[in-house]
């Protein structure tokens, strides 16, 4: 009886004992078939591909990827290009503020919707349906909105404020805030969605019992209740960050990587040596190079999550 | 005297449920008073609008001779424990209870000061620098009153604050929340729906159904001069016994005609003209069997159909002339399933009802 | 009730019962829900000022738009740009309009989203009921490399679609979603059938049934919810997705996305801003309808898809 039982948890253990082979393949065979796409999708796409691409890398292939190894002749060639460079500068420019403007709004508008106001449904609707809309369609509503003639600052001008100057869009210095206005448009009202998650999970006793003790709602918020979100706030950065690592279509509809090559984000300059440039070797170093920052994102949460002090409650 | 707390004529609704309806009570000063009840009767209800931490409808609150209808909970001088601990998970034990004070800006000696007191009441000093995940559930809930004493208030309000532990410690705390009471001599106001709790702490208890207070009185009237049906099967474990029959002049008539005669009974102003429709209840502690029933005023014969024992004390299911009865005697006494046995039981010391309003006759 | 009053008694002495009484008073404007409410409805017309003017632009005339002012209502709302949009746009040489991109979108978007839920769905289902060695390493790892940006696995996905011979066909694409969206659909399915009582299978099991059967009429039945869940998070990710479709679909099956992207950014001649606006609105609209006919659905799905990380 207790024999069955472990048996059905633990689903692999056996009483007989078969083959080694038949062990493995043929026991519990309609989950392995039925796990068979995750098992193949790990094995050779997140495995197989990243070897491969970390591996061709290190070569000099151009239109196929078939050349020799060159050592790290393709990462200082990476890194000797004003383009990639500007490319990861732009990432972490555009990154840092676009990450730091999405927590604390995104933190500030969940805290003003959980002030037990009227037509919260409807504030939250209009929140969020940008997060519905993808970023083509996000990317040219705002280049429209910018367009330096017709758009805002057109607008204004014609109205009579004649030194309006919004011309982010098409001006160097600016275009990473013209990025960053469509991106927070984007995305705030999911972080937003997060972020009130987490505000009503608080336990509502450690709400009044702040109140008794007289601490003043604003001091409750940043004291009490945003050190109890930690597990929110570590989910929503990840989320963010790897999103931003990946930063590509926006830009390819908003800017284009222009005016010139200063809106370029890596991923697009991946792209292009992929597949219009024919120089793969530098797109599969610049790949690395992505990953290497989402590992350098992923591995002190993964540390936090998992590993440390065990498991949170 | 000056009444600690003072509650007028209050009423709560949530949108159109009413949960309190012209509620009164007023508190001495230094009294423990326990408000007990089923679930959902309105009790923590009372005690957030007690605390300021609900608006109420109407009425009015007291606290020390002051209206608070509409200060802060801050402002009103009351403390207050909660079933969760409602501990700040990210502060050490010492934040936790300096925390308040220091927002509130007093100075710093003063606040140590407060928590070492506290912390010396509670014994907790070795527990200061710890954070609440490091705690038992015992350790939390003497740090959440450690929260309330360190302000040093007159009111303590307490919301089920031990229904999250398990019974032992329950016991412990129990004890222990008694002797703080007798320490500190203020006023405590404290919501449980666990009689023994209730019974053992209380100086009166106000017993609630349906946010209507049934009964307000000290245990033992509560206990032995239940005011109305409700609160004579509320209380105790097991119920009281409840035979239906009918009252007229000196003798309760059961249903199945055996006569009780209630002349020494203490009716609660005279004992009713004609003939009226009553329950008799009796606790099945003031059933006696062998000698001891012989001295009682009224005798019968019960067939025990189970017997469970308890340790010191064994309960009998019986019948009596097909009546359900349940008994408690010591468990020195030798009983079976089976047997017959006489019991005897003393009316004055039962309860008579009327069937109709089901208050007490 | 007449007894509770005589037994809670009269107050014992008179106390100044003219002072407050009854709620706070609560007066309807305060310093505090004034700024309350000007933030949020500052942030409201900042998320909402993209969505008019978008539809605006598309339903006035070139002439009218070039008078230069977005913020102005059409004078005499007409809908040929979206017909404009729709039929002949033009992107590049050719000029067919969104109308292929729109149903190249559908013929992406629905197989994708059946065979990716389906294949997740036994997939966390046999991760919660039947663990076999290893089956946790696998899921470990499919999490983590969700995580993994595209550009990395893109290259040799290409190779290998090509060796299939699939490459620039459907196929592809479905095939490419299905992986993409197994980490977070997996998820989502594990959680949920990790919630289900497992009573429920072990009995199943003790009477006898297999997986496919238990899956088939015993976890499907109460999966109503999460599989809605999963369609509003499949249908509005596939049919926004730009770079697998760009990449793998091949020019004949590009998705609405990318003829957008190629109506608006590298159409010849002056730009033609009311159908570009217009075509912009017809891409926004699936996903929209999405979002409002499912309301509550879109916000657990996506609070799903990253809270229980
Ligand atoms: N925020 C609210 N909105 C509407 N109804 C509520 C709200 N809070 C409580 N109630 C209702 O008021 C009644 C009293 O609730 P209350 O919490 O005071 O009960 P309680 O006596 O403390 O019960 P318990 O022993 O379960 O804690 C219940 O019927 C409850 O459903
Ligand atoms: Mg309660």
């Amino acid at each position: 009886m207790a024999e069955t039982a472990v048996r059905m948890e633990a689903g692999e253990r056996t009483t007989t004992r078969p083959g080694f082979l038949s062990r493995i393949f043929l026991h519990n065979l309609p989950a392995k078939i039925a796990a068979l796409p995750m098992v193949l999708t790990v094995l050779v796409v997140f495995v197989g591909c990243t070897i491969w691409t970390i591996y061709y890398s290190f070569t000099n292939s151009k239109l196929l990827p078939t050349g020799k190894f060159v050592g790290f002749d393709q990462y200082e060639r990476l890194f000797a290009t004003s383009r990639w460079n500007v490319s990861v500068w732009n990432l972490v420019a555009y990154g840092s503020m676009s990450l730091v403007f999405t927590l604390v709004i995104g933190f500030i508008l969940a805290v003003l919707i959980d002030q037990k106001i009227r037509f919260e449904s409807a504030f939250r609707t209009i929140m969020l349906y940008p997060f519905a809309l993808s970023f083509i369609v996000t990317g040219l509503v705002w280049q429209w909105i910018m367009n330096p003639t017709l758009g805002l600052q057109g607008t204004l001008r014609n109205l009579g404020w004649e030194n309006f100057t919004f011309d982010w869009i098409a001006n160097p210095r600016m275009v990473l805030f013209a990025l960053l206005i469509a991106g927070l448009w984007h995305g705030t009202g999911f972080c937003m969605v997060l972020m009130l998650a987490g505000l009503r999970g608080v336990d509502e006793e450690v709400w009044k019992a702040a109140r008794v003790d007289g601490i003043p709602t604003w001091r409750t918020y940043v004291s009490i209740v945003l050190p109890m979100m930690r597990g929110v706030l570590i989910t929503a950065i990840v989320i963010i960050g790897s999103g931003i690592v990946r930063l590509y279509d926006l830009v390819v509809a908003l800017t284009n990587g222009g005016p010139g090559i200063s809106s370029e984000v890596p991923a697009k300059y991946v792209f292009n040596y992929m597949f219009s440039g024919g120089n793969i070797g530098q797109g599969l170093a610049g790949a690395t190079m992505m990953l290497l920052t989402v590992l350098i994102i992923m591995i002190p949460w993964a540390y936090l999550e998992f590993g440390g002090k065990g498991r949170r409650a | 005297m000056q009444h600690s707390v003072s509650i007028r004529d209050l009423s709560l609704n949530f949108g159109n449920v009413k949960v309190l309806e012209h509620l009164n009570l007023d508190i001495a000063q230094g009294e423990f008073i326990v408000l007990l009840g089923p679930s959902g009767c309105g009790k923590s209800t009372l005690l957030n609008c007690i605390a300021g931490l609900l608006d109420v409808s109407d009425g009015q609150i007291f606290i020390s001779g002051k209206n608070v209808t509409w200060e802060e909970p801050k402002d009103r001088g009351i403390g207050m424990v909660f079933q969760s601990y409602a501990l700040y998970p990210q502060m050490t034990v010492e934040k936790n209870l300096s925390f308040g004070l220091r927002v509130a800006g007093m100075p710093k000696a003063e606040i140590d000061q407060r928590v070492q007191r506290a912390a010396e009441i509670l014994q907790i000093q070795p527990l200061l620098q710890r954070k609440p995940a490091n705690l038992s559930g015992g350790q939390r809930q003497r740090v959440a009153i450690g929260r309330a004493l360190v302000r040093d208030v007159d009111v303590f309000l307490f919301d089920e604050p031990l229904s999250n532990l398990d019974a032992k410690l329950r016991s412990d705390l129990r004890v222990e929340i008694k002797r703080l009471h007798q320490r500190l001599k203020n006023t405590m106001i404290y919501v449980t729906h666990d009689q023994i709790e209730a019974l053992t702490l209380a100086d009166r208890i106000a017993i609630m159904k349906n946010g209507v207070i049934q009964q307000l009185a000290d245990p033992h009237t509560i206990y032995n001069k239940p005011t109305n049906l409700y609160v004579a099967g509320f209380i105790g474990s097991p119920s009281m016994n409840f035979i239906t029959g009918t009252l007229d002049g000196a003798n309760f008539t059961a249903n199945d005609g055996t006569v009780i005669p209630v002349g020494a009974y203490q009716f609660v102003s005279s004992a009713p003209t004609g003939s009226t429709k009553a329950v008799l209840g009796v606790r099945p502690e003031h059933i006696f069997i062998g000698d001891e029933a012989q001295g009682m005023p009224y005798k019968a014969t019960a067939e025990i159909e189970i017997v469970e024992p308890m340790g010191s004390e064994t309960l009998a299911w019986t019948k009596v002339a097909g009546i359900p009865v349940t008994f408690r005697c010591s468990s020195d006494i030798p009983l079976a399933a089976g047997d017959t046995v006489t019991v005897g039981f003393d009316i004055a010391r039962g309860s008579l009802f009327d069937a109709g309003t089901e208050n007490r006759l | 009730m007449s007894q509770t009053a005589t037994m809670t008694g009269q107050p014992a002495v008179a106390q100044d019962t003219s002072g407050p009484r009854g709620p706070r008073p609560k007066p309807f404007f305060t310093p505090k829900k004034v700024i309350l409410y000007t933030v949020l409805v500052f942030f409201s017309l900042y998320y909402l000022f993209p969505l008019y003017v978008m539809v605006v632009t598309s339903l006035k005339t070139m002439p009218e738009v070039r008078f230069g002012n977005i913020f102005a209502l059409p004078t005499a709302p007409n809908f040929d740009a979206w017909v404009k949009a729709w039929t002949s746009a033009c992107t590049g040489l050719n000029c067919n309009g969104l109308a292929p991109g729109f149903w190249n979108s559908v013929k992406i978007t629905i197989p994708s989203t059946i065979v990716s839920i389906f294949i997740a769905a036994v997939n966390g289902y046999a991760l919660v009921n039947w663990r076999f060695k290893g089956s946790e390493i696998f899921f470990s790892i499919l999490i983590f490399g969700s995580f993994i940006p595209y550009q990395v696995m893109l290259y040799p996905l290409v190779m290998i679609t090509r060796e299939m011979g699939i490459f620039g066909t459907l196929q592809a694409v479905i095939i490419i979603h299905t992986v993409f969206g197994m980490p977070i659909l997996t998820l989502l399915f594990r959680n949920y059938f990790a919630s289900l009582p497992q009573e429920l299978f072990k009995a199943a099991r003790v009477d006898g049934a297999g997986f496919w059967r238990i899956f088939f009429e015993i976890m499907l039945p109460m999966s109503l919810p999460i599989f809605v869940v999963a369609i509003i998070l499949q249908v509005t990710g596939i049919w926004n997705d730009f770079l697998f479709g760009v990449v793998f679909a091949g020019t004949q099956n590009y998705p609405m996305t990318v003829q957008l992207n190629n109506i608006v950014n590298s159409a010849q001649g002056t730009p033609e801003y009311n159908v570009n606006m217009a075509a912009t609105v017809l891409t926004g609209l699936v996903p929209l309808t999405v979002y409002f006919v499912s309301g509550k659905w879109f916000v657990r799905g996506v609070a799903a898809g990253a809270v229980k990380g």
